[in-house]
């Protein structure tokens, strides 16, 4: 075995080496308890950093800061620049309680969910460590939990015919309260989340919408008092074989007593 | 025309790096701000197809680095804070307050790479792009970096710790 470099030491913890090399670094490492400590040592560093700062990226986010994504190119009239930004802020993950915009009508909330959706999915689907807050090992307590939170018996719909995994899931802000995301990976580490949240009131069942934001897919409906959003990157008609598969799953599942 | 990218779904990642970065909510989404600002002046100089994320924290890295030059004599005094004894016996589960106690005495330099590479989950060559450094830097900061946290969070003394009696 060839010796190992300390860069190896830190590429072994971030997950970085190929996987031959790899396995050559774990052999040394059992061999070399003083590496192997610091390694293990390193790799909490890193843990206790995303259990310290995770919770950042789940806070609403200050208007202030979404304004500044957007400023507008030319100067618009006053209030189309409210309207803009009541739509910003209406439509923005994590964007919690205490905004209510009584004077938007149903359909555009549906388009928010939407939205929603494909930012949430932008958002984690790319977290290599911690993409889920329970893994899919925990299933039955995830769901358990979501379902408690989100105020409905939810189900993580099964995506393993069309080769997807669940992975996990965590629970979310919105406008109208708690949301769940579920993500799924296939064997290419591709993912596609499933987002879940009340509906507003007035909503009837609606059939798919299919949405494109900013690259990311989404196909979206309402059913009873929720609103389900499934999001990818996998090509659009991937991911409608999936939305159908989640449908049909769910509402069967809601209809059976 | 060309469609200008979206930043909002940048915007958590940004928020979390420079919270870790500035251990101050205030700073670090004043910091955001400034690098949103930044980037919509800049955006025709963003080539598509690239990495947005990388060239989002390219940015509030400049701007970090700026304001560190502006805040050096209040820097100095963090360096002195080297010199507060660490309390021993923190063998046990870190919390969020060992770490953020930790970062805050590290070096800017080293505390950019150890949050993009342990945190953001960057790779090498996108924390190279990112400081604008080559990649021996990157490297010996990012061991200077995780040796200096272990001594720290294991409450062994690095440099010159006083003795507490």
């Amino acid at each position: 075995m060839t010796d190992v470099h300390e860069h190896e030491l830190h590429a072994y913890v971030d997950g970085s080496l190929p996987e031959a090399r790899r396995l050559e670094v774990e052999a040394w490492l059992a061999a070399h308890p003083d590496d192997a400590a610091r390694v293990q040592d390193w790799a909490a560093q890193n843990q206790s950093l995303h259990a310290a700062f995770d919770s950042v990226l789940n806070e609403p986010l200050p208007l202030n800061l979404v304004r500044a994504t957007r400023r507008p190119a030319l100067p618009m009239p006053f209030k189309a620049v409210a309207a803009t930004l009541a739509m910003l802020v209406t439509g923005l993950i994590g964007y919690a309680v205490g905004l209510n915009a009584p004077e938007l009508a149903p359909a555009p909330q549906q388009a928010y969910l939407a939205r929603d959706a494909a930012i949430a999915h932008a958002v984690f689907s790319p977290e290599t460590r911690h993409p889920v807050e329970v893994d899919a090992a925990h299933a039955e307590h995830l769901v358990a939990w979501l379902s408690k939170r989100v105020g409905t018996q939810l189900q993580a719909p099964d995506f393993s015919v069309q080769g997807f995994d669940l992975l996990g899931g965590r629970l979310l802000t919105g406008e109208t309260g708690p949301v769940a995301q579920f993500m799924y990976q296939d064997k290419i580490e591709r993912r596609v989340t499933l987002y879940v949240r009340r509906a507003v009131a007035g909503n009837t069942a609606t059939r798919f919408h299919h949405a494109t934001e900013n690259g990311v897919d989404v196909f979206y409906w309402i059913d009873g008092d929720f609103g389900y959003a499934l999001s990818g990157q996998i090509g659009r008609q991937a991911i409608q074989q999936l939305a159908d598969a989640a449908y049909r799953q769910l509402v069967t599942a809601s209809a059976t007593p | 025309m060309r469609t200008r990218p979206d930043l909002i779904e940048h915007l958590p990642r940004l928020r979390r790096y420079a919270r870790a970065l500035t251990g101050d909510v205030t700073r670090a989404d004043d910091l955001v701000q400034d690098t949103l600002e930044r980037a919509l002046a800049k955006l025709d100089l963003w080539q598509p197809g690239s990495d947005l994320r990388a060239w989002l924290f390219t940015l509030m890295h400049n701007l970090f680095v700026n304001q560190i030059r502006v805040r050096r004599p209040q820097e100095t005094v963090m360096e002195d804070a080297l010199d507060e004894p660490v309390s021993g016996g923190q063998m046990e589960a870190l919390d969020a307050r060992d770490i953020h106690a930790a970062l805050a005495k590290l070096p800017e330099e080293q505390r950019e790479v150890l949050l993009l590479v342990g945190l953001e989950q960057f790779g090498y060559a996108e924390a190279v792009q990112v400081l604008g450094v080559p990649t021996g830097t990157v490297m010996s900061r990012l061991s200077r970096a995780r040796e200096r946290m272990r001594a720290m969070l294991a409450g062994e003394p690095t440099i010159k710790l006083k003795l507490v009696i």
